[in-house]
């Protein structure tokens, strides 16, 4: 799986040992997630794949710091993030989120937005952080959109800035909650493709959520399907897809024969989702 | 690379400056709404005279018709006392005015810091917000008798009130905006590494704004009407001091006036806040247009 | 867990509670300040501690007359509120419905807006005949703008995506405005009514100070405050503001209790 430039060590490796989380609204008791283990690679693409509403943001939530878990522990290149006498892991830049609905700041424009985090860490003076900020976004293509607010650019462009204001941090994990979910087909193409190259020039650790199969396989090393309420890991394909990838390798005979093993383990679960009536977490 | 870089939008030459007011001036002719605008203001002008002084409807002669009114308010020798050229009137609006800017300005001065702190803190807000709770149901008018025991003077209750009626307001407006900030912006912003303060500067104040000018639209509205009220009550100068005093000898033009002026400067007073607000939050007003609203 | 426990196990609760029992030492110390050190700021010492209001309550509450007050106070925010609503709703949907109607009346409306109820209280002591009917006119409209204005916004921000819903259900004008505007409507017509009555309570109070209460009945709690102030007893006073507060905040808890049951699919939330 080479083919990335070693612009970092290889840091960012997550281990997940048997997490369960258990909600408690209202007195019932919701198991979101039970006895969940995985294990994900420094350097790792690793796409996270399951029906809505099972589990899998409460997963990423607790890597990201946002949620406690219950039982388990959740390591970060060794160190542990989260775990027992230990329930609810920092907020870090090391684990940066990029959301599902997009929260670049609105009131904010996009190169405030992505020069926020070194400025106000301290890891920049405000200038240096608003000149970086620039750079970066003109090397993802939104060069001139720097000055406008995210009120006034696609999802597209908010979404690829939202990924440039994560990676100024220089994150060992990326964490990916469904980010291109609400846009249409042709967009999340140029999406992907935006994406890759940002992994191919950087080789960050990725933690990537998605209900899209095609999605997952397209762009990750492996794949992780998880079980509807309570998540569990119930199969991994990995994904020997050399890179750097285009989107011909979506009709490709090796794309179409995992997506079918994918497939047949998802549509299981999202069958039990569907009939359990789930309503979608998000 | 198959980065694709963003294009910029088709348009060569928007329409500027001038162009583009000439633009909107011809959209507006060609459409019917201000005729009718036209037509319903002149209806209902119409209406007033022939109730007050074309027909003599009734009850209607004991009020001044429109021809009565614009007689006084524009000649320089006003038969009952008040025009525009009167340092009178002048000193009346003035007074109000200034006394609405110190409320509306002490107010907000309390009002937004205090709201903001107590959508933010659930400390803060759990030991505020029920004594708030339980003084706000008190209309504010209640509080004259109280308040001109209390406080010196005319203008002590007179502010008290217009500011109180106005902080509640503001307040609850405040704690409502933080409210409605997305959880999500929070969560990002502590993925960023901010601190508590980094995330009350740069997100609890910017995302709770739209709400808070919606709010001090809404107060400035309150101050004004209770600020009439404590005039009409006990003060000796102002707008509301006028209708009263016009009223109580028998000078039914001077109030009428000193009705419409309220209604303009009640009107230019929203309008100027509203304004500030767009201007402070070109982000949301641009937002907003993109959604067509 | 005894009702007690429970109370005071929720943090909030709790700390709410401290609050107010906070308030009223505050309160108490306030008021004997002058007593105590022969200093007064700012008048603070003249408000009467919370016992003597107390006991002024307790004194008032047999008395007919008290009740009275209610009685007239409530009659005419009832009436003033209700002819409200009766011409404003309708008023509010015409004006969202029909644009040539917006056209012609919306700019009249927006002109007389701005001006506070109150302003109006002498013309319309002039021109109408009674002190109640000008009270009740002055009432209808502080409730009547506010209640237009939350109408028209939320008839007119009613998604379009449900008429159209409709309409290809074949859904006619009438059906339209019966099954969809009104409905979608509702909540506003609520926030405008919750909104609306507390003006009506302001505009009732000083009117009822203004032109003396009128002679009929026991001329409203507004009459009331007035007359302690008049009278000199401040612990009165206090006892008529907490009354009223009362009587405002009962008047928007059963708008509330209406409003769901008007609106079921609100008690989600």
């Amino acid at each position: 799986m080479a083919g990335k430039s070693h612009k970092k060590e290889q840091t960012g490796a997550l281990s997940i040992k048997n997490v369960t989380k258990i909600y408690d609204p209202s007195g019932v008791n919701v198991k979101a997630v039970d006895d969940c283990s995985m294990e994900i690679a420094a350097g790792e693409v690793c796409m996270i794949v399951g029906p809505s509403g099972c589990g899998k943001t409460t997963l990423l939530n607790a890597i990201a710091g946002f949620h406690s878990i219950t039982e388990g522990s959740i390591h970060l290149d060794g160190d542990l993030l989260c775990g027992p006498g230990k329930p609810k892991a920092e907020q870090s830049a090391e684990r940066m989120v990029v959301f599902q609905h997009g929260a670049l700041f609105p009131w904010k424009t996009l190169q405030e937005n992505v020069a926020y985090g070194p400025t106000v860490q301290s890891a920049m003076s405000a200038s240096e952080a608003m000149e970086k900020a620039g750079q970066m976004l003109a090397e993802a293509g939104l060069g001139q959109f720097i000055k406008k607010y995210p009120g006034e650019v696609s999802s597209g462009m908010a979404r690829r800035a939202e990924i440039v204001r994560a990676l100024i941090n220089d994150p060992k994990v990326l964490l990916l909650d469904e980010p291109y979910r609400a846009m249409d087909a042709l967009t999340k193409q140029i999406m992907h493709e935006s994406l890759l190259e940002t992994y191919d020039r950087t080789g960050v650790t990725i933690f990537f959520i998605t209900h899209d199969l095609e999605e997952a396989i397209f762009l990750g090393d492996k794949v992780h399907v998880v079980t509807t309420r309570p998540c569990q890991l119930k199969k991994t394909v990995e994904v020997r897809i050399p890179r750097p990838r285009s989107f011909e390798t979506q009709s490709s005979e090796e794309f179409r024969t995992l997506l079918e093993e994918v497939n047949e383990a998802v549509h299981e679960e999202a069958v039990k989702a569907f009939q359990a009536g789930e309503r979608e977490m998000a | 690379m198959n980065q694709v870089p963003a294009t910029k939008g088709h348009m060569n030459s928007k329409p500027e400056g001038f162009e583009l007011f000439l633009l909107r001036l011809r959209k507006k002719m060609v459409s019917i709404d201000p005729y009718l605008t036209v037509a319903g203001i002149g209806l209902w002008l119409f209406a007033y005279w022939v109730l007050c002084e074309g027909l003599e409807i009734w009850r209607f002669t004991k009020l001044p018709g429109p021809v009565a009114i614009s007689k006084d308010w524009f000649s320089t020798t006003p038969f009952q006392g008040i025009s525009i050229f009167t340092q009178e009137y002048y000193d009346h609006i003035f007074v109000s005015c200034q006394r609405i800017l110190f409320a509306f300005g002490l107010a907000t001065g309390l009002g937004v810091p205090l709201g903001l702190f107590m959508g933010w803190s659930r400390k803060i807000r759990d030991y505020v917000f029920p004594i708030i709770e339980t003084l706000r149901p008190i209309p504010i008018l209640a509080w004259v008798p109280l308040s001109i025991l209390l406080l010196p003077g005319f203008e002590g209750p007179v502010i008290f009130l217009a500011t109180l009626a106005s902080f509640f307001v503001t307040t609850l407006n405040a704690m409502l905006g933080v409210d409605s900030i997305d959880e999500e912006y929070f969560r990002a912003a502590g993925c960023l590494g901010s601190s508590r303060w980094d995330i009350f500067r740069h997100v609890v104040v910017p995302g709770a704004l739209p709400f808070i000018f919606t709010g001090l639209q809404i107060s400035i509205g309150v101050a004004w009407f209770s600020l009439v009220a404590a005039e009409m009550v006990s003060g000796d100068l102002g707008l509301g001091y006028l209708i009263v005093d016009a009223y109580m000898n028998n000078v039914t033009v001077p109030m009428v006036i000193a009705m419409i002026t309220l209604g303009f400067i009640g009107y230019f007073s929203s309008a100027c806040v509203r304004t500030l607000g767009n201007k402070l939050m070109a982000w949301h007003v641009k937002e907003l247009a993109q959604q067509g609203r | 867990m005894s009702i007690v426990n429970s109370f005071f196990s929720n943090t909030t609760t709790r700390r709410g509670f401290g609050a107010i029992v906070g308030f009223v030492v505050i309160w108490y110390f306030g008021a004997m300040v002058d007593d105590w050190t022969g200093y007064d700021v700012l008048g603070i010492g003249l408000v009467p501690p919370p016992g003597d209001v107390f006991t002024a309550f307790l004194g008032v509450i047999p008395k007919a007359g008290y009740w009275m007050s209610w009685v007239s106070s409530f009659s005419r925010v009832l009436t003033g509120f209700l002819v409200a609503m009766l011409i404003g709703i309708p008023f509010g949907l015409l004006l969202a419905v029909n644009r040539y109607f917006r056209g012609v009346f919306f700019p009249p409306f927006e002109i007389l807006r701005p001006i506070p109820p109150l302003a109006w209280v002498p013309a319309s002591l002039i021109f109408w005949p009674t002190n109640e009917m000008s009270i009740a006119f002055v009432t209808f409209l502080g409730a009547f703008f506010t209640i237009v204005i939350n109408v028209l916004g939320g008839a007119r921000s009613i998604d379009i995506s449900y008429l159209r819903a409709a309409q290809s259900m074949g859904a006619s004008q009438f059906d339209l405005f019966w099954k969809i505007i009104l409905p979608g409507t509702l909540p506003s017509i609520f926030t405008g009514a919750a909104v609306g009555m507390g003006i009506t309570w302001e505009v009732v109070l000083a009117a009822e100070m203004i032109s003396g209460g009128g002679t009929q009945g026991g001329g409203g709690l507004g009459f009331f405050i007035w007359n302690s102030y008049m009278g000199g007893s401040l612990e009165q006073i206090v006892v008529g503001m907490i009354s009223i507060g009362i009587a405002g905040y009962l008047c928007s808890s059963a708008i509330r209790k209406i409003g769901f049951y008007f609106m079921p699919w609100r008690r989600l939330f």
